[in-house]
């Protein structure tokens, strides 16, 4: 199976789309000439021509009101945030127009939109620009919120929120771009909502999604030579989320670790602590740890980004506290 | 040299448009009335903001469009949505909250949609859906269509960030949009002059390279010419227009406050109320020789019947089912 990047993955999905249906277009900062901040795009504008690769002026909340605005008449915007730290502009647009229009039009306007981009940290950028806002997002009926952590998933996600008729926030994750995993030539759709186990273990769930499912992979890798099984649930979507998944494999392995990249109060580990709790509380053996960013601004200094960073020694530290190894 | 003078046909034709612009600015005060005579009675909750007094804007605006055309607005549609060609019924089922209302009851006052005669909403953040419109007129270019968006709004939107966004866009890339203005000259309890560094605010279309027009909103052949302008405009040239209507509420900014004797006198309420856009277009026609006192009567009859069984209808409608609930959250479909 071709071996390919995270980038390259997302772009292929979004040309196998613009190439299926011509109501699809892409919008955003410099998506056509400079082709793609991060490269998504390449290839886009010479491929399709400049009414469907926009470049936009620096206007998150202006060219995401545009979205929302050309889908309520039928068409389906790709809008492309430089990264979700800027998105926080467009928020009224993403929030009280994209979610809300089925609902308060009493059905009669769909919204099929697809906002995405980078989110979460990536090396020094500090407090502005990383941040991940799932859990904000997520928050939201009418949204969908995906956050894939694979090159796989990431194409056949993306396909299925391109197809979806409701609105979808795609969360990419930065430092995934250049990731690389096998993604099949022949077309696959992943379905919306759907969990993946990504490694079947019996001692430890560890839930998780977006760029911490590579962390928890590794900690699993690690573990492994302990003896120590884990099962890695990576819920790819954070809404609608994949309860059953969760809750089947914390039945199983009696003890879970909530691992995500974003902050601890009200975070989308707290949700997933709820859905446990409820669902299978008389089969824990031990209290559920959460794994997340330190609750303070993102610090430029290395040595303090490395401590506010959810990373590989705190995640096999919270397995081993639940296991009660320590 | 004198005006060409008209054929017995085009005078005909005028008055019967005469009449269809006075039927619909009519039908939009007594509508009104009795909304706020449910408020009272509790049958309409929420937020309610009222349109008396400003009815030549939409009048004089909707009847420049096709059907195919797409109209967008603020929380301030129920007259909008009425000249549109919204039936009384689902407007005011709408405002009843009962399943019967264009939204199921799930919009209220503040939220009118129509997907049969292209009516986006109104939408109840001020700015928030100036940038829809800019995206409507991108889904006609990208199409290549000749339709274009009329985008209603209040002259406190100039102050807003959506509203800047959406008009570079729109003149960046000339898209068919009609940006109207509706400067009623407060928003809430804050006058323009309190409110923006400059007053003839139709000039910040400057900024966008934007043709930009003020015009008469209490006059509705002024605001046709104009808007007829702008339509062509959009249709013609992709081009969009800016448009500042000069009009005045009546009533409160919302059935919460007081008519007049806080931010604005009794006086200059009632001086603006000289000019009430119906007494206008009512009195050219009776100059004209075109409507008779009893043609006049007749008409506000049939109206008051029509806004009575829209009341009558709206109160047998029953509310939407508890299931509903969670309907149209999503749609469960994918292309």
């Amino acid at each position: 199976m071709p071996i390919i990047t995270y980038r390259d993955a997302l772009g292929a999905a979004i040309r196998e789309e613009m190439q299926r249906d011509d109501r699809v277009f892409l919008m955003g900062e410099e998506v056509a000439a400079y082709q793609g901040a991060y490269k998504v795009s390449k290839g886009f504008l010479q491929e399709f021509g400049e009414m469907r690769v926009v470049d936009t002026p620096i206007t998150e909340l202006g060219f995401a009101g545009v979205g929302v605005g050309a889908a309520m008449v039928g068409l389906r915007p790709v809008i492309e945030f430089m990264t979700w730290n800027f998105a926080l502009l467009a928020l009224d647009q993403v929030v009280n127009a994209a979610a809300k229009m089925l609902y308060m039009s009493g059905g009669q306007f769909k919204v099929p939109i697809v906002f995405r981009g980078p989110n979460g940290a990536a090396l020094q950028l500090s407090a502005q620009h990383s941040q991940a806002w799932e859990s904000w997002l997520a928050h939201i009926p009418g949204l969908k919120v995906i956050a894939p952590g694979t090159p796989y998933d990431a194409k056949g996600l993306l396909k299925a929120a391109i197809r979806d008729d409701n609105p979808v926030c795609f969360l990419e994750g930065e430092m995934l771009y250049n990731t690389k995993g096998e993604v099949p030539d022949e077309e696959y759709v992943i379905p919306i909502g759907k969990a993946d186990l990504k490694r079947e273990g019996d001692h430890c769930s560890i839930i998780t999604h977006g760029k911490m499912v590579l962390v928890a992979m590794q900690a699993a890798d690690q573990l492994a030579k302990e003896g120590i099984r884990i099962d890695v649930v990576d819920l790819r979507t954070i809404r609608p989320m994949d309860v059953e998944a969760i809750t089947t494999s914390v039945n199983k392995t009696n003890r879970a670790v909530v691992l995500e990249e974003g902050w601890e109060v009200c975070g989308v580990g707290a949700q997933v602590v709820d859905y446990i709790q409820r669902e299978c509380f008389d089969n824990l053996d031990a209290p559920v740890v959460r794994v997340h960013q330190a609750d303070t601004p993102m610090p430029y200094t290395k040595s303090l980004e490395k401590a506010a960073k959810p990373d590989l020694p705190k995640t096999i530290a919270a397995v081993r506290k639940v296991m009660y190894l320590d | 040299m004198a005006a060409k003078k008209k054929s017995e046909a085009e005078t005909n034709s005028d008055a019967a448009r005469d009449m269809e612009l006075l039927h619909s600015m009519l039908l939009q005060r007594r509508f009104e009335e009795r909304c706020a005579e449910a408020y009272a009675l509790g049958k309409v909750g929420g937020f309610c903001h009222l349109y008396i007094g400003q009815e030549a804007v939409s009048t004089g605006t909707l009847s420049m469009l096709r059907p195919d055309d797409y109209v967008i607005t603020t929380y301030r549609d129920h007259g909008q949505a009425l000249a549109r060609g919204m039936t009384p019924r689902s407007i005011m089922a709408e405002l009843f909250g009962r399943q019967d209302g264009c939204a199921r009851g799930k919009g209220g006052s503040m939220h009118m949609f129509d997907a049969n005669t292209n009516f986006l909403g109104g939408h109840g953040i001020v700015g928030g859906h100036v940038p829809l419109a800019a995206g409507v007129g991108f889904a006609i270019k990208y199409r290549g269509g000749d339709q274009c968006i009329v985008c209603f709004m209040g002259e406190s939107v100039v102050n807003t960030g959506a509203f800047h966004e959406a008009l570079n866009m729109a003149g960046l890339w000339k898209l068919p949009c009609v940006f109207i203005i509706e400067n009623n000259r407060y928003g809430m309890g804050t006058s323009l002059e309190r409110a923006s560094a400059i007053h003839d605010i139709y000039e910040r279309g400057a900024a966008y390279n934007m043709t930009r027009q003020q015009c008469d909103g209490q006059d509705v052949f002024a605001v046709r010419k104009a808007v007829g302008e702008a339509v062509e405009r959009a249709r013609k040239e992709q081009s969009p227009t800016l448009l500042e209507i000069r009009t005045y509420r009546f009533m409160g900014h919302s059935m919460s406050d007081a008519v007049s004797g806080t931010y604005r006198t009794k006086a200059e309420l009632e001086e603006y109320m000289k000019r009430d856009p119906i007494t206008l277009l009512r009195t050219r026609m009776e100059a004209n020789g075109t409507l008779s006192a009893d043609q006049l009567t007749q008409m506000d009859t049939a109206i008051k019947a029509v806004v009575q069984d829209a009341w009558d209808f709206a109160d047998a409608s029953p509310e939407l089912p508890l299931e509903a609930l969670y309907e149209d959250v999503y749609v469960d479909t994918t292309t």
